[in-house]
């Protein structure tokens, strides 16, 4: 089987060059979400470049929508539209922006505006159960996110309807653009947040496939409640000099900074690949 | 006789009949299924509806969630809520990502009268219409109302209504309510004076037109319920055959029908054209009638503003 770090190391390498071929994008957040993703897209959605119409596929929404560069990897490598198309990310007329867009096959829902993929994700849930459809619904949202009250008009209503095939994740790297999270508005206690909520809470190393997968197949199985899943990621992970450096929210490498950063993801990969 | 019935509860009753057989249809509140006259649905149609509480950020969304996945999603919340608290919701959710949802703003324009501008909505038309892919429509009576929501039934696209809270006098008859999508009905048609309205102006609009009659005074009244897109012929139409141009709404004169029909007129067929709206301030207390009264919405407001604009 496919090697999915080393895959997850390959495609940060994508998501490094389309930043620095732009000279924008949100590298940090990309790096940390990068294994969540790569943990749905390949190993738990039913999803495909075939189903894109499909009524009982699974609904992914960025809710983080300024890790589109990781998503726009994570896409293009499962064929939902040509790697080549990257290379237009954030040109002059490209369809493919700085945030997610349904213009691009693949993705359900525009975002970028922080707070609103909760309770978008609670209406297709709804719309799931409603027509009877085993379909679920993932939402993966930011730490720093979680100070949008919105997130908690979401989460209650998630609760509220016990909406058991809804599904959200934080990817909580602990920074935000103004520094720690800690400092900026205190995100710590999210086990009692959400569980006041009624929302069945884990928690799992958010750089390990594994023990994401193993996560997410938890969420599967707890009936009668909505899961979160407090994924505890690095952020800029993959990179030494990146890693939990606030200032890597969206700074784009330099030359140096580029070619050193290639060089450690295909340290990673190569060891990733034993 | 005076009509009873408020626009809104003409929709709960259209929804009540058209979700017997359309079960894509859902109803969304936010703790506003009686201010918004759902409740008869809501008994109907316990499973095509969604309550989500007072969060009217969640009640945009959730809509939005639902119209992706195949549901005809209205979500009925004061107007003056609905087009402020949850605007960007509106903007992302529903124009943005375009999807099927019809924002029913309840209450709207000065309804709420002495609760105060918390609860106005005198600035609906320029926050929704500035949104792109976002429609905006005001209806003028319990028939117009009917054949709007059942023309949204057909389509997939975002829309946002406003109607009222109280019953409104008849501008048409049951029989007699002529209704294309998106062109503005000709109530009257004249040659001195152009009257544009919307909404719960209309009517007083009519009535206006026959009291210019009565002085030797003939005028078209264009029903502009469809404010955007706004029917941009039937405008240029009216002003060509018009020496002056009187736009009449129910909110202020910054971003709204008027100032859609002067930039219309004045790069086309350039009239004079004056503006009847609210305030850019707080209006003052009084039910709906008080206010109209005050700011000079009547009438007999109108037909002496269109008087004087002909001298």
């Amino acid at each position: 089987m496919e090697n999915l770090t080393a895959k997850s190391f390959e495609l940060r390498r994508v998501v490094l060059d389309m930043i620095y071929k732009a000279k924008t994008g949100h590298i940090g957040g990309d790096f940390s979400v990068m294994d969540i993703l790569i943990t749905l897209y390949y190993k738990q959605m039913n999803v495909s470049p075939e189903q894109v119409a499909d009524p009982d596929r699974d609904r992914f929404i960025l809710s983080k929508g300024h890790s589109v560069e990781a998503l726009y990897a994570v896409l293009s490598d499962r064929g939902f539209f040509p790697k080549e198309d990257l290379e237009t990310y954030s040109q002059y007329l490209s369809k493919y922006i700085g945030h997610p867009n349904n213009k691009i096959n693949g993705i359900e829902m525009n975002s970028g505006s922080l707070g609103h993929g909760l309770s978008v994700g609670v209406g297709m849930a709804l719309a799931g159960r409603m027509d009877k459809r085993d379909y679920r619904v993932y939402v993966v949202m930011g730490d720093g996110e979680l100070a949008e009250g919105s997130v908690w008009e979401g989460a209650m209503a998630g609760g509220h309807y016990k909406l058991d095939n809804l599904c959200a994740v934080v990817d909580r790297n602990r920074l935000q653009i103004s520094g720690c999270t800690e400092d900026v508005m205190a995100h710590d206690s999210q086990d009692e947040r959400w569980g006041s909520f009624g929302w069945n809470v884990l928690h799992a190393e958010g750089n390990n496939i594994a023990a994401l997968d193993e996560a997410f197949n938890k969420a599967k199985a707890c009936k009668g409640k909505p899961t979160v899943i407090i994924a505890d990621t690095t952020k800029g992970y993959g990179v030494s000099f990146i890693e939990n450096q606030a200032a890597w929210h969206h700074k784009v490498p330099t030359a140096e900074e580029y070619e050193q950063a290639a060089k450690e993801l295909a340290e990673r990969r190569a060891q990733a690949n034993g | 006789m005076a009509n009873t019935i408020p626009n809104r509860k003409v929709i709960c009753d259209v929804l009540i009949e058209k979700a017997n057989t359309d079960k894509d249809i859902v109803v969304l509140c936010s703790d506003s299924r009686g201010s918004a006259s759902m409740t008869d649905y809501v008994a109907a149609h316990p499973d095509q509806f969604v309550e989500v509480g007072i969060a009217e950020q969640s009640l945009v969304s959730v809509s939005a969630g639902l119209a992706r996945c195949g549901k005809k999603a209205f979500a009925a919340s004061p107007a003056c809520f609905l087009s402020t608290r949850s605007m960007e919701q509106c903007k992302v959710d529903v124009a943005y990502s375009n999807t099927n949802v019809t924002l029913i703003g309840i209450s709207g324009g000065v309804s709420y009268g002495a609760l105060g501008m918390t609860h106005h909505s005198a600035q609906d038309i320029a926050i929704m219409g500035s949104i792109p892919n976002m429609r905006v429509y005001i209806p003028s009576d319990r028939h117009q109302t009917k054949h709007l929501i059942e023309a949204l039934l057909q389509d997939e696209k975002p829309a946002y209504i406003r109607v009222g809270r109280n019953p409104v006098e008849d501008v048409y008859t049951e029989d007699d309510c002529p209704f294309e999508m998106d062109k503005a009905t000709v109530v009257s048609e004249g040659t001195d004076i152009a009257i544009v309205a919307c909404g719960e102006m209309v009517k007083p609009a009519q009535e206006a037109v026959e009291l210019l009659k009565a002085q030797g005074i003939s005028a078209t009244l264009l029903d502009m319920y469809c404010v955007k897109p706004i029917d941009k012929d039937a405008v240029v139409k009216a002003a060509e055959n018009a020496k002056a141009v009187l736009t009449v709404e129910e909110h202020t004169f910054i971003g709204g029908l008027g100032a859609m029909v002067a930039q219309i007129v004045s790069a086309e067929c350039p009239r004079k054209v004056v503006n009847m709206s609210l305030p850019d301030a707080p209006v003052v207390t009084g039910v709906s009638k008080e206010v109209f009264g005050y700011y000079g919405l009547t009438a007999e407001g109108i037909a002496e503003k269109a008087a004087e604009l002909l001298k």
